[in-house]
C-alpha cells in the first residue's frame, strides 16, 4: 500500500455513505475492531537513546517492523518500552520517514550502514525522496563496483593451482600469471625482448647505410643487410607464432581467447609474413606486398601485455568511446561546414590553392587544431574572416570532451591502484582469519587439557575453566559432542604430523599396547616424543603458574577397564589431572564471524611454543614435579 | 562514415543505460520477510514469549531481511567448526529446518525446528533426526543416504584428529550403524526401525536429555 493511506482509511469508508442509496444488495457487517481507539504515546529506546511517538504515526506504514506486530518481539515488559540495540543516530532519519513520509539519505553515513539499517526496520530503500535519490544512487554503485573488484581480486589467479591442474591450465595460468613461476616469468621477459628487437629491426633497415663499392646512392639498411635483417624478421615471427599456438591451445576457451583484443594484434603481427611466403613474386602484387609490411609495426602493441599502463589506456579509450564518438562527430561537422564556405569564399581568387571542397577539407583540420601550417591560405577578405572564426572554433570544440576523457583515466587508473593494493591485504587478510581460527581450535584444546570437559562436579573444575564465558563453554560442549560422536579427537597440526609420521613409520602397535597399559609405559614412542618435547620446554623459561597455586596432591593413577576406546581413556586421564592447574592460560576463543586480531597470547608461564596438545600434558607435569617423582603414563 | 559509427556508439549507450535502470530496480528491492504475530508462535511453539523474543531478536540481528538462505546459512554453521568443513552438514541441516522447501528458512522455520529439538518429545526428536538423514525424503534410510551423512559428519572434523582419520572410516561407521538399526536386513532403515532402535538404545535416550536447557 502506498505511504500514509492508512491515515485517510476513515475518510474513505466515511464517504462510502455515498453509495449506500445506490445499493442493490446489502452492505457487509462492519468488521470489529477489537483494538482501543485512542491513541497513545510508545516510547521507543534505541541503544539508550529514548524517542516517544505516537502509535498511529508508526502504525502508517504496516509493513515495516515498526508498524507491524514484528515489534511486539523486542518489547521489554519491566521499563515498558520497545528496545532496539541499534545506531541511535540513523534511528533519527527512520522514525522521521514514519512522521513525515520522506526517507533522506544522510551523507556523512556510509551508505552500506544506512541500508543494513533499512534491512532491520524493514524499509526499502526505493522509498528516498528525490531530494536524496541522486546521491544515494551514486553512493550505492560506488560501493558495488568496489566490491565487485574485492571479489574480482579474490577469485583472481593468484591462488595456487589444485595440484590436478592439467598441463593445460598450467600453461595458461603461466600465461595469465608470469610471476607464479619462475619459467613463466622468463618466457615473459623473452617475448618482451624479441618483441623490442623485431620493432627496433623495422626502424633501422630504413635508415640509409653507407653504400656498397661502386655505387653513388644511399642505401637504406635494410637492402644493404638484407639477409642479416631477414633472418632476424623471421626468428621474431617463429617465436611469436610459436607463442600464439601455445595460448590458442591453453586457453580455456578457444572461442572467446580468438575474439580478444590481444590475440587478434598477435594475428597481425605475424599474418604479413606468411602472407608474403605464399605470394608470389609478382609485380602487381608486390605494391600490396608493401603495403603488408606496413602492419608489422602493430607489433608494438603487443607490448600491451608486458605493460599495465598501456593496458589502461586501451580501457580509458573503451570507455570513453562515446566522448570520443561525439567528438569526432562535432568535428566532422565543423569541418564540412567550414570546408565549404572557404571555398565558396575564396572561389573568386586567381591561382588559389582552395581547388575544391575536398581540398579545403585539410585547410580547416589544419587551422581547427591550430597546426597552421600555411600550405594553404586564404586571401580574400571574406576568407579571413570565415578563417579566423574556423580556427576560434576549432579551439571551443576540440577542448570539450577532453575533460571528460582526462576523468575517466584517472577513475581507471585509480580502480587499478586500488585493485593491486586490495590484492595485497587480501594476504595478510588472510593470514590473519587463519590465525583466529587456529586461535578457536587452541582454545578448545586447552579447555580440554584443563581438565574441563570432565562431567564431575562444579567444585573440582579448575578456576581457570569456570572463568571462562558461558557462550565457550558450550562451544567446547558441542566439539566435544563431535568428537564423541565420530569417536575421534581433535588435535592440532604439530601432532597431527607427528602421528602422521609415526603412523607411516609403523609404530601404531607400540603405540595402542601402550595405551591399553596404564602403568607409565615410558618406553613408548609416544613419550620418547613427550621426553624430546618436554626437554625442549625446559630450556624455555618455565615458572610456575601465576596467581593461586593449588597444592599438588598424590595423582591418582587410573585404571581403565581394558577394551575401551582410546579417547574416553586418555580425557579421564586428563580430567585426573585437575590439580595440576599450572599453565592455565587464557586463550580467548575467537569466533571468526569479527575479524579481531589473533587470539590473545598466553600468560609468562608458558613457553612460546603452539598449543600443547593433551598428549603432552603429563610430561609437562613430569617436569615440573620432579621432585614430587610421580609420573603419570605418558599418554 | 565517423558520424554514423558515433550515432551508433551513442544510441547503444542509451539502451544499455535503459536496460541497467531496469535490472537495478529489480536488484534493489530485497526479500523481505515479516514472522507472524508473538501469539501465534507462542500457540505453534513451546517456547514462552520470553524466549521467542530473545530468539528473534539474535534471529533478526543475523538475517534483517527475515529470511536465511543457503550460503548464509553455511556460513554461519562453519564458524562453529573452524578445523573442518561444515558446508556440506550445514547443506543437510538447511533442508532438515526449511520445512515448506522454498529455499530459505524463516523464523517461523527456525523457531518450529528448535521447539521440536528442544523441548518436544522423544518421538518428535527422533522423528526430526530420521528426517534429517532421509535425504530424499522417502520414509527409507538407504547406505548411500547415510553414508553421504557420515561423510558430512566426519569433514567437519578436518584432518587434524587422533587417531587419523581412514578413508573407510565413515563407510565403516555406516555399516555398524545398519548392523544395529536395520532389524529386518533389507538394506534400508524405515522410521519404525529407527524408533524402535532408539528407544531401545540406552545411551541414546540418555543423551537426549543432554540439550533441554539450551535456551
Amino acid at each position: 500500500m502506498a505511504a500514509g493511506v492508512a491515515t485517510w482509511m476513515p475518510f474513505a469508508r466515511a464517504a462510502a455513505v455515498g453509495w449506500l442509496p445506490l445499493a442493490q444488495k446489502t452492505m457487509p457487517k462492519p468488521p470489529v475492531d477489537k483494538k482501543s481507539r485512542s491513541d497513545e504515546i510508545l516510547f521507543v529506546n534505541v541503544s539508550g537513546l529514548r524517542f516517544q511517538t505516537w502509535k498511529n504515526t508508526l502504525d502508517r506504514y504496516p509493513d515495516t517492523l515498526l508498524g507491524s506486530s514484528e515489534k511486539e518481539f523486542f518489547y521489554n515488559e519491566e521499563t515498558q518500552e520497545y528496545f532496539f540495540d541499534r545506531d541511535p543516530e540513523m534511528f533519527r532519519h527512520i522514525l522521521n520517514f514514519f512522521r513525515t513520509g520522506k526517507l533522506h539519505y544522510p551523507r556523512h553515513e556510509c551508505i552500506q550502514a544506512f541500508e543494513e539499517e533499512l534491512a532491520f526496520y524493514g524499509i526499502i530503500p526505493e522509498i528516498i525522496g528525490d531530494c536524496c535519490m541522486e546521491e544515494y544512487r551514486d553512493r550505492k554503485k560506488e560501493n558495488q563496483e568496489r566490491l565487485a573488484e574485492d571479489t574480482e581480486a579474490e577469485n583472481a589467479g593468484d591462488a595456487p593451482l589444485p595440484p590436478d591442474a592439467t598441463l593445460r591450465e598450467r600453461l595458461w595460468r603461466a600465461f595469465e600469471n608470469p610471476h607464479t613461476s619462475t619459467m613463466a616469468l622468463v618466457f615473459y621477459y623473452v617475448t618482451g625482448f624479441f618483441i623490442a628487437v623485431s620493432v627496433i629491426a623495422n626502424v633501422v633497415e630504413t635508415v640509409p647505410c653507407r653504400p656498397i663499392k661502386g655505387s653513388i646512392k644511399d642505401l637504406p639498411c635494410g637492402e644493404k643487410f638484407s639477409v642479416a635483417f631477414s633472418c632476424l624478421d623471421t626468428a621474431c615471427v617463429l617465436i611469436f607464432s610459436f607463442e600464439y599456438l601455445m595460448r590458442l591451445y591453453a586457453a580455456p576457451s578457444r572461442c572467446d581467447f580468438a575474439r580478444s583484443v590481444m590475440s587478434v594484434i598477435d594475428v597481425v603481427a605475424i599474418l604479413p609474413f606468411y602472407i608474403g611466403l605464399v605470394m608470389p613474386e609478382n609485380e602487381e602484387v608486390s605494391g600490396a606486398f608493401v603495403t603488408l609490411r606496413v602492419f608489422r609495426v602493430f607489433r608494438i602493441f603487443k607490448f600491451s601485455r608486458h605493460s599495465q599502463g598501456l593496458r589502461i589506456l586501451g580501457c580509458t579509450l573503451q570507455a570513453c568511446a562515446s566522448e570520443l564518438g561525439f567528438l569526432l562527430f562535432s568535428l566532422t561537422m565543423a569541418v564540412i561546414i567550414f570546408a565549404t564556405v572557404m571555398f565558396y569564399a575564396e572561389k573568386g581568387t586567381k591561382g588559389t590553392t582552395f581547388s575544391s571542397i575536398p581540398a579545403s577539407f585539410w585547410y580547416t583540420i589544419v587551422t581547427m587544431t591550430t597546426l597552421g601550417y600555411g600550405d594553404m591560405v586564404p586571401d580574400s577578405i571574406a576568407g579571413k574572416i570565415f578563417g579566423s572564426i574556423c580556427s576560434l572554433s576549432g579551439v571551443l570544440v576540440i577542448a570539450l570532451p577532453v575533460p571528460v576523457i582526462v576523468s575517466n583515466f584517472a577513475r581507471i587508473y585509480h580502480q587499478n591502484q586500488r585493485a593491486d593494493k586490495m590484492r595485497a591485504q587480501q594476504k595478510v587478510r588472510q593470514a590473519r582469519i587463519r590465525m583466529a581460527k587456529k586461535g578457536a581450535t587452541n582454545a578448545f584444546l586447552q579447555h580440554k587439557e584443563d581438565g574441563g570437559l570432565q562431567d564431575g562436579d562444579s567444585d573440582s573444575t579448575p578456576l581457570c575453566v569456570k572463568n571462562r564465558s558461558a557462550f565457550e563453554h558450550q562451544h567446547h560442549h558441542l566439539l566435544h559432542c563431535l568428537e564423541k560422536t565420530t569417536n575421534h579427537e581433535f588435535t592440532d597440526e604439530v601432532t597431527y604430523s607427528e602421528v602422521c609420521v609415526t603412523d607411516s613409520v609403523g609404530f601404531r602397535t607400540s603405540r595402542s599396547t601402550s595405551l591399553s597399559s596404564q602403568q607409565g609405559a615410558t618406553t613408548t614412542c609416544c613419550s620418547r616424543r613427550a621426553k624430546r618435547r618436554a626437554f625442549r620446554l625446559a630450556n624455555s623459561t618455565v615458572s610456575v603458574s601465576r596467581g593461586s597455586v593449588q597444592e599438588l596432591d598424590t595423582l591418582h593413577i587410573t585404571k581403565t577397564p581394558a577394551g575401551t576406546q582410546y579417547p574416553q581413556s586418555r580425557s579421564s586421564l586428563n580430567a585426573r589431572t585437575e590439580d595440576l592447574k599450572l599453565n592455565c592460560a587464557d586463550y580467548t576463543a575467537a569466533i571468526i564471524s569479527i575479524p579481531t586480531p589473533p587470539a590473545n597470547t598466553p600468560d609468562e608461564s608458558l613457553p612460546n611454543s603452539p598449543a600443547i596438545p593433551g598428549i603432552l600434558r603429563n610430561s609437562r607435569s613430569s617436569t615440573y614435579n620432579t621432585q614430587e617423582t610421580v609420573k603419570i603414563s605418558s599418554l | 562514415m565517423g558520424a554514423l559509427m558515433v550515432i551508433f556508439s551513442l544510441q547503444k549507450d542509451q539502451r544499455r543505460k535503459r536496460t541497467d535502470s531496469v535490472e537495478d530496480e529489480l536488484e534493489l528491492s530485497a526479500v523481505r520477510h515479516r514472522p507472524e504475530g508473538l501469539e501465534q508462535l507462542e500457540a505453534l511453539t513451546r517456547f514462552n514469549r520470553k524466549e521467542l523474543q530473545i530468539l528473534y531478536r539474535g534471529f533478526k540481528n543475523e538475517c534483517p531481511s527475515g529470511m536465511v538462505n543457503e550460503d548464509t546459512f553455511k556460513v554461519i554453521y562453519s564458524q562453529f567448526f573452524p578445523q573442518g568443513d561444515a558446508s556440506m552438514y550445514a547443506h543437510f541441516l538447511f533442508n532438515a529446518f526449511d520445512t515448506d522447501k522454498d529455499g530459505s528458512v524463516s523464523f517461523e522455520d527456525f523457531v518450529m525446528g528448535l521447539s521440536i529439538l528442544l523441548r518436544g518429545s522423544v518421538q518428535e526428536k527422533l522423528n526430526w533426526a530420521f528426517n534429517l538423514y532421509d535425504i530424499n525424503k522417502d520414509g527409507y534410510i538407504t547406505k548411500e543416504e547415510m553414508l553421504d551423512i557420515m561423510k558430512a559428519i566426519y569433514d567437519m572434523m578436518g584432518k587434524c584428529t587422533y587417531p587419523l582419520l581412514k578413508d573407510d572410516t565413515p563407510r565403516q561407521h555406516v555399516e555398524i550403524f545398519f548392523q544395529k538399526m536395520d532389524k529386518n536386513k533389507d538394506g534400508v532403515v524405515t522410521i519404525d526401525e529407527f524408533i524402535d532402535c532408539c528407544q531401545n538404545d540406552e545411551n541414546i535416550m540418555r543423551s537426549m536429555q543432554l540439550f533441554e536447557n539450551v535456551i
